[in-house]
């Protein structure tokens, strides 16, 4: 068993409103930043997990976040394990 | 009528529920979320708060609360759920309603009366109102924004289970009455068996002339008196 930090990053779905994107599409634009055509806001979750592998790891993971993690109407989501260092 | 409200740690207006069931002629007792049984009840309220703090998504902990088994078992079996704000957002997590709740339009916490019309009255929920009677009671939400897909939101206005819209004074669904972007001006709405409904504004905070309001008092009037299929409370009784 060793132990992996696996990322999450849950970001809304494509199509759907995001507000928050929106405001700071908005902020980003006042500071000129022209070249800005999009923002969407997501999150990301770290997660240390003891596992055989990092494929065991991501497994587990996806497994919580179908459960918990992300809510499927809304947002979608994608997970990375790093290996041990 | 015997109605579990139930507590999460976070819940704010288990008290408002329990008033409104008594003041309605129910008899309400509060059930604990670490509790497994809802000991009998006949209907059962998922109040408004901040469950769990609202964290990682607002309902997504509480969804995993040991008592929601019983809640979810009860409504597959026809039983009477409610769900007010926070407890909307937990119904949906939970699977018992299509749909989700995002961030308000505005980014704003938004607390302030608003106007609804009621859509339905062909529920257990809506009997003691008019058809298209105007009503106004308050709402109190950062995420009450109702979001469904297309195809859902089809078939929630063909099944017409949209129960409450957003309105102004005069019931006209105008876009300056929509506090939160809610899709269609959704409200509230009722599964298709019509025993859940979950809805964002409060009428257990307008059940009183001291609240401003008494609008929302119909709300538990109605269901008080709605006759419980049997199954459902003996469900609660072993869950």
């Amino acid at each position: 068993m060793s132990r992996f930090t696996v990322e999450v990053l849950v970001t809304p779905r494509p199509g759907l409103l995001d507000p928050q994107g929106k405001a700071i599409h908005h902020a980003l634009a006042s500071l000129g930043y022209d070249a800005v055509e999009d923002v969407r806001v997501g999150k990301a979750i770290y997660l240390e997990v003891a596992a055989a592998s990092a494929e065991e790891a991501a497994e587990r993971v996806e497994e919580a976040c179908r459960k918990l993690l992300a809510n499927p109407v809304t947002e979608d989501f994608r997970v990375t394990a790093e290996a041990p260092r | 009528m015997n109605v579990a409200v139930v507590t999460f740690p976070g819940s704010n207006c288990d008290q408002d529920c329990h008033r409104s069931v008594e003041l309605a002629g129910g008899s309400p007792r509060y059930v604990w979320h670490r509790e497994r049984s809802l000991g009998g009840a006949e209907a059962v309220i998922v109040p408004g708060g901040f469950a769990h703090g609202d964290y990682l998504r607002p309902g997504a902990i509480a969804r995993f609360s040991p008592i929601m088994d019983a809640v979810i078992g009860f409504a597959r079996e026809g039983g009477l759920v409610v769900g007010i704000c926070n407890g909307f957002q937990v119904l949906c997590e939970a699977g018992l309603l299509p749909g989700a709740l995002l961030r308000n339009r505005s980014l704003r916490f938004q607390s302030h009366d608003c106007w609804l019309r009621v859509e339905r009255t062909g529920t257990p929920y809506t009997g003691e109102y008019r058809e298209g009677q105007v009503i106004r009671m308050p709402l109190s939400h950062a995420d009450g924004n109702y979001y469904a897909d297309a195809d859902t939101l089809a078939e929630l206005e063909a099944e017409e289970r949209i129960v409450f819209r957003y309105c102004d004074a005069r019931g006209d669904v105008t876009p300056e009455s929509n506090p939160n972007g809610s899709l269609n001006h959704i409200a509230g709405i009722v599964n298709r068996r019509r025993n859940v409904i979950g809805m964002m504004p409060h009428p257990d905070r307008a059940i009183e002339e001291v609240l401003g309001s008494v609008d929302g008092l119909p709300f538990f009037e109605s269901l008080v008196g709605t006759e419980v299929a049997a199954t459902a409370a003996a469900r609660s009784e072993v869950a």
